[in-house]
């Protein structure tokens, strides 16, 4: 990339060297993309990152272990509750702590409709860089409530420090649970409309279809996870094949990309395999209130944590994909090491491969499909 | 602790005298512009303004040449400058209507805050453009990057000379009518083609070459589609094409000649491509080009280029209902009932006055259908690219633009040789016209009924 940055340009070329950012409305935070094109067509866009770099792995290392909650928060503010799971189990791990089965269900439906809030603004953002401004607006319009709830449940809108090392900060509140089931009934349909608004819109459609296509094969390679894993059409669920908390005792399907409209691997698939994991959300969320267990919310830990010298490595099915957390203890009361492992940052590292030959618009689309957080990838 | 449901949204009632003074305004405004155009448009005419000056006491008989001369250009100057200001105003107006449909489709509560219902945040966002600093970037071509907002201006105030409000009111019904406005409004490309190079910006030069090689790949298809109605009416003049049409639907251009449809619908398709609205909003679009060849501009060279914008969708309205869809002709109102309430006199009677008006609401709420629809557009649909913008215009519109041209000729033929065919025609058409209409309203219907809606048009 420095190569790139110091290269002489001819003046008398087609070509010019864009900066596409930090400042950009569609790069979702601040990122940038050093874009050679000639004209409308790119030859390459090369991402560089590092502009939201708060040191959260290292100020792991300076505080103690329940004190480092909420910080996990601030890895992906747009889906919070998925980086509470991750680092919560893996200190779990370290503790060889049991969790209280009412507390794995209330993480199960907080995650998932925080996975519904965060596709949301996903879809929501994409179909706005796509140039439709309306359904971005319907799609914040769901989240709103979404976010009500979940104010109802933990205080919190966005940085929700729900989840605690050996279960959940509070109980359901009274009501909640009508209230998550009539807000399910209306979303459920509202999924319905929102295809007929956008999703199959011929021009949307021709927009996505067969753009930046990514094999199973590369995807794998790079690295992706989650819904841009499976938009490839590999069938890779951490929920599913590698279950955690209560999610073994949910049924729910994976939805894969296999072309709805094109290649399978598009940024279409990417972008519909979202749209149907939120239904999937829903269901989840029905069958948790449905099935929910009586019992204890938190687990019995003692004040001051001291884990055993060691170290705990948690995987879960975050919003973005696949979040790792890496926890080493070194037996005092704050940890060794915390490292996080997110989704936004390799896909990032596919867009300079995707990119020779896509039209600017189609750079747009493609970092919209991905669903990079900016916070995600530099933490 | 229980979970208390959010409070349902309260519109924001506003004080009574507020309510009134935007009603006002917002009635009074448009009325009296509308009986400027009016009373001004027939009264500036060389052959009515001595009959008009002589109810002011004035000899105008009397009165030197140059006199005579210099008392035209006043009267032209004063129309102009009312028309000038109906663009404007027209044009701020139209972004209230738009923000409001907007928000209204957006689930949000939009424009609340001045006026009832928002209505004077026009004024006050270019009050606001007017206070800002006006920045000209450093490395820009100055002298261009301040000269190209006028090229737009003008080219947009041109275009209100050959645009008609009613049966007399024009500025001035050229012969050449159409043609000339097809020209002048290519002067808009110019200025913002200036724009996207003068910035010295390369999101700025994006936009700037995007809006070129849009406004001139669609200018062909739009002027082939004008085409169409020129020959049905067998003339360029903006009130000569709309003499040929009747008052109802079946009259119209574009049900009469089931290819002059196709002309619409090419024609509306490059006009939105040559005004830059969804889905042809290429040149600015803010999610690729941050805000394309106005990235650079501030102040108030920036609302010059919103008050184009906006007021360009009147433009675009006004001409589509002049071309295919009747314009201001009244049922059971002809020219020769024009021509009885006109009487012999120097100065027309009350009843003319009454028909032009009649007219001109006529035309007016044709052309205020046709914005509204250009609106929702906007709000419904997402951006196409740059290359199956190319692709749309020069494979598909184009072809199809020549066709319906070639066979509007052949039609034209057909109708001379028997008349009772655009009748058959318009009364099919217009048949299929309402029955797609009923039909969509019932999927729309349909559509809400299965998001779990209602239809609810009481907050306003």
């Amino acid at each position: 990339m420095e190569k790139l940055i110091l290269r002489r340009v001819d003046r008398n070329s087609e070509e010019m060297i864009l900066n596409f950012g930090p400042q950009h409305p569609s790069t979702h935070g601040v990122i940038n993309f050093i874009v050679e094109t000639d004209g409308e067509v790119m030859k390459k866009a090369v991402p560089d990152v590092g502009y939201l770099h708060r040191s959260l792995e290292k100020i792991g290392e300076t505080v103690t272990y329940p004190g480092y909650m909420p910080y996990t928060d601030r890895i992906d503010y747009v889906a919070a509750m998925f980086a509470n799971e991750g680092y919560a189990i893996a200190v779990e791990r370290l503790l060889k702590l049991e969790v209280p089965a009412r507390a794995q269900w209330l993480r199960a439906i907080s995650c998932e409709l925080c996975r519904i809030a965060s596709h949301l603004i996903s879809i929501g953002t994409m179909t706005m860089d796509i140039g439709a401004f309306t359904p971005m607006l319907h799609g914040v319009r769901e989240r709103e409530t979404i976010n009500d709830l979940i104010e109802a449940l933990c205080g919190a809108r966005l940085t929700y420090n729900y989840h605690r090392i050996g279960g959940v900060a509070y109980d359901l509140p009274e009501g909640w649970r009508d209230r998550t089931l009539a807000f399910l009934d209306h979303f459920d349909k509202f999924l319905g409309e929102f295809d007929r608004l956008i999703s199959f819109n011929e021009i949307y459609v021709k927009r996505l279809a067969n753009v930046a296509v990514i094999g199973g094969a590369q995807a794998i390679d790079y690295g992706l996870v989650g819904p841009n894993l499976r938009g490839s059409g590999v069938d890779w669920d951490l929920r599913r094949d590698m279950p955690y908390g209560a999610y073994p005792s949910f049924e729910f399907a994976i939805p894969v990309g296999r072309g709805f409209v094109g290649t399978s691997g598009d940024s279409f698939d990417r972008y519909y395999v979202r749209v149907l994991e939120m239904a999937e959300s829903s269901k989840i969320v029905r069958q948790a209130l449905e099935t929910i267990p009586e019992g204890e919310i938190l687990a019995k830990v003692p004040r001051n944590l001291k884990p055993e010298a060691g170290e705990a490595l948690s995987r879960v099915e975050s919003a973005r994909g696949e979040m790792a957390y890496y926890v080493v203890s070194d037996g005092t009361n704050k940890p060794y090491r915390v490292r996080a492992r997110t989704g936004s940052f390799t896909a990032m590292g596919i867009i300079e491969d995707v990119s020779p030959g896509l039209m600017v618009a189609d750079l747009v689309a493609l970092i919209a499909s991905l669903d990079v957080v900016a916070p995600e990838i530099d933490r | 602790m229980t979970a208390n449901a959010p409070k349902p949204y309260a519109p924001r009632r506003s004080p009574k005298t507020v309510v009134l003074l935007t009603l006002a305004v917002g009635l009074g405004l448009p009325s009296a512009l509308f009986a400027a155009i009016l009373f001004l448009s027939p009264l500036t005419k060389p052959e009515m303004l001595g009959a008009a000056l002589g109810l002011l006491g004035a000899d105008f008989a009397s009165w030197s040449p140059a006199g005579q001369h210099l008392a035209y250009g006043a009267a032209i100057a004063l129309l102009a400058f009312v028309l000038l200001n109906f663009g404007a105003i027209v044009s701020g107006m139209t972004v209230w209507w738009e923000m409001r449909v907007s928000s209204r489709m957006q689930s949000r509560v939009g424009y609340n805050r001045v006026g009832a219902g928002g209505f004077f945040q026009w004024v006050a966002d270019a009050v606001k453009l007017l206070f800002k600093e006006d920045l000209v970037p450093a490395d820009a071509d100055s002298l261009l990057f301040r000269a190209s907002p006028y090229f737009v201006l003008t080219g947009f105030a041109l275009m209100f000379v050959v645009l008609p409000f009613g049966e007399s009111l024009i500025a001035v019904d050229l012969d050449v009518g159409i043609y000339y406005l097809v020209s002048v409004t290519a002067l808009v490309v110019v200025g913002i083609l200036l724009a996207g190079w003068s910035s010295n910006s390369k999101w700025a030069l994006f936009g700037g070459m995007r809006a070129a090689a849009q406004v001139v790949a669609y200018e062909i298809p739009a002027g082939l589609s004008i085409m169409v109605p020129v020959l049905m009416a067998g003339t360029l003049s903006m009130q000569g094409i709309i003499r040929e049409q009747g008052a109802w639907p079946w009259e119209w251009f574009v049900f009469t000649n089931p290819f002059a449809l196709v002309a619409f619908v090419i024609f509306f398709i490059s006009q939105l491509a040559e005004g830059n609205r969804t889905p042809f909003d290429l040149p600015e679009a803010e999610s690729e080009l941050v805000a394309g060849y106005l990235s650079e501009y501030s102040s108030f060279r920036f609302a010059l280029y919103f008050l184009v914008e906006f007021g360009n969708l009147w433009v675009m309205s006004a001409v589509a209902v002049t071309l295919f869809f009747g314009g201001w002709q009244v049922p059971f109102v002809d020219a020769e009932a024009f021509a009885a309430a006109r009487g012999a006199g120097p100065l027309p009677g009350a009843g003319w006055w009454g028909l032009q008006a009649l007219s001109m609401a006529v035309f007016v709420l044709k052309t205020l259908a046709v914005l509204n629809l250009i609106v929702w557009i906007r709000w419904t649909l997402p951006r196409i690219r740059v290359d199956q913008m190319m692709t749309l215009c020069w494979k598909y519109l184009v072809p199809f633009a020549f066709a319906s041209f070639v066979a509007t000729l052949l039609w034209q033929i057909l109708v001379a040789r028997v008349p009772h065919v655009e009748l058959v025609t318009g009364l099919v058409l217009t048949g299929a016209f309402l029955l797609v209409a009923a039909l969509f309203l019932r999927r729309t219907l349909a559509n809400v009924a299965a998001a779990g809606d209602r239809v609810d048009l009481t907050n306003w």
